[in-house]
């Protein structure tokens, strides 16, 4: 099933002509990787798809972008829901500065959860779910910011599963931690493909080519190749993408 | 290679000079503060605290200052907080940034150094006279809040502006709408540098003499003040009153006052920077 789709979008900054022309589809249950040089628009076509674009004043689009067969830039949409439904994690783990245990908690609480067993229930699924539970157990009342990186960045996965969404972006999760924590972290992408779809950006092409079953290859705001993340690896049909992928560029 | 030599002479110089300024203003308020105390400090005891004002300085208290001074200050936080805040979260977190918003912004840092007394004449005119609430606790405090507003809503965007934007984008990420945000994140976030912003402008309010003695308040008030709408005195316009007179005697007074007021203003300003330090140690980016 296509979970999400993208007709024609474009995107310009001002005049900054950032998307152009992007067309691709996401089934479910799937890890996409968007691939390609700094600046190219991947982050940027990331974040078009949980409308977290729409803080930036001179963010303008064009196309269309369905997620469930609806389109979510339509005026009836409503962006906490859609977010809701397409959680996010970003690239610098940025944990609420509050405990363990309100960080998992703060979204159920946003939506209207009040049922203190509900909220301790889904707070210990989400923890384990994002296989942090075993470290932070005894400690749910202590500062999240005291937890390492590689830990916050689970924290933050964790409250992004808490409020049960179908699809999770991540713009490059792994970027800003260690080789040890970077692995956990790709390891905890495959178990939950089982039960979301995920959507990864990063730079790092042998992540890309670990975690994703489709890889898409962005540059200059061009999407130039999206294929299965083995056959792009191995025998790309753009020279572009040939380049990046063997390190002639970028 | 003599250059060097002339260097490192410039360098010297320019060390004695930064301290003999450091030490200037120092220097110049520990003397003034000396001399008050050694002229006020045996004047004050339990009864020059609860005396009410009397034509004997020997007999002269201070109640009804600074039982005025903690309405006064009461009020215009209880008035000037909320609005301050909120206005400082509107311009900064809601408000479109256009060419109007930059003119209020502009006209706000303006106000934050119009002279008190402008505010004074303010007040007159529209508390004291068209709302008729004529020289009242609550037309002294109306008149201050609006004297401390732009520094309420400066401090509030500043500390706002600092909240990091990772934080922000985590919160609508999960789904949380603008004001969501605002209460459950940004606010905490930002509490310390607001509450610092809001004490140093109460700390102000507390010291201000002109705008009230326009307003009206008065001087010889031998009541305290049990409503809103009595009619009232503070510390500065007494010690204003006592060391005007020619005795020996009531400059004395005078000076005991002093230190309430300055122990006042120092107790605030020091919460102020225990505040500012507690939150910067505890949230940390």
């Amino acid at each position: 099933m296509k979970l999400i789709e993208a007709k024609n979008v474009n995107v310009f900054y001002g005049d900054n002509h950032v998307l152009k022309d992007i067309s691709l589809t996401i089934k479910e249950n799937t890890v996409t990787a968007f691939i390609g040089p700094s600046g190219c628009g991947k982050s940027t076509f990331l974040r078009s798809l949980n409308r977290m674009n729409d803080y930036i004043e001179s963010f303008r689009k064009k196309g269309k972008i369905f997620i469930d067969g609806k389109e979510i830039y339509e005026k009836k949409v409503r962006v906490e829901e859609l977010r809701r439904k397409v959680g996010m994690v970003f690239q610098k783990p940025n944990p609420f500065p509050k405990t363990i245990f309100e960080n998992v908690a703060y979204g159920l609480r946003i939506h209207g959860v009040t049922d203190k067993y509900e909220i301790n229930e889904i707070v210990e699924k989400s923890l384990k779910q994002s296989a942090l539970w075993g470290e932070v157990k005894d400690k749910l009342g202590k500062p999240a910011l005291s937890l390492s990186g590689g830990q916050q960045q689970r924290l933050c996965i964790a409250r992004t599963l808490a409020v049960k969404p179908t699809i999770i972006l991540m713009d490059e999760p792994a970027s800003a931690l260690d080789p040890i924590s970077t692995a956990k972290i790709e390891e905890l992408i495959q178990e939950l493909k089982e039960k979301y779809t995920i959507v990864i950006v990063t730079h790092n092409m042998q992540q890309a080519a670990r975690v994703s079953d489709r890889t898409a290859f962005f540059y200059m705001g061009d999407l130039i190749e999206y294929d299965k993340t083995s056959e792009l690896f191995t025998n790309p049909k753009n020279k572009q993408t040939e380049n990046y992928i063997t390190g002639r560029f970028g | 290679m003599n250059k060097i030599k002339a260097n490192r002479l410039k360098d010297s110089a320019f060390r004695y000079v930064g301290i003999f300024c450091t030490l200037f203003g120092i220097v110049i308020l520990l003397i003034f503060i000396g001399n008050i105390l050694f002229q006020g400090l045996s004047r004050i005891d339990w009864d020059f605290l609860t005396n009410l004002p009397s034509r004997r300085a020997s007999k002269a208290g201070i109640l009804t200052a600074w039982t005025g001074t903690a309405w006064i200050l009461g009020l215009t936080a209880l008035i000037g907080i909320p609005i301050g805040v909120s206005a400082g979260i509107y311009l900064q977190e809601y408000g479109k940034k256009n060419r109007l918003a930059s003119i209020v912004e502009l006209n706000i840092a303006n106000l934050a150094g119009v002279p008190s007394i402008i505010y004074g004449l303010l007040g007159l005119e529209i508390f004291a006279r068209v709302m008729q609430l004529g020289g009242s606790l609550l037309a002294g405090a109306l008149t201050l809040s609006l004297l401390i507003l732009p520094i309420i809503i400066v401090a509030t965007r500043e500390a706002l502006k600092a909240v990091p934007r990772s934080l922000r984008e985590a919160s609508f990420g999960m789904g949380a709408t603008k004001w969501q945000t605002i209460w459950y994140q940004v606010l905490p976030a930002a509490a310390g540098g607001i509450l610092t912003g809001i004490i140093l402008a109460l700390s102000r309010a507390v010291g201000e003499t002109a705008p009230l003695i326009v307003i009206g308040a008065l001087a010889y008030v031998p009541f305290v003040a049990s409503s809103p709408m009595d009619e009232f005195t503070v510390l500065p316009i007494q010690i204003f009153n006592w060391v005007s007179r020619p005795q020996e005697e009531f400059l004395v007074n005078g000076a005991a006052a002093i230190i309430i007021l300055l122990l006042i203003t120092f107790v605030m300003n020091g919460i102020a920077v225990y505040l500012r330090n507690r939150w910067q140690k505890k949230v940390s980016w």
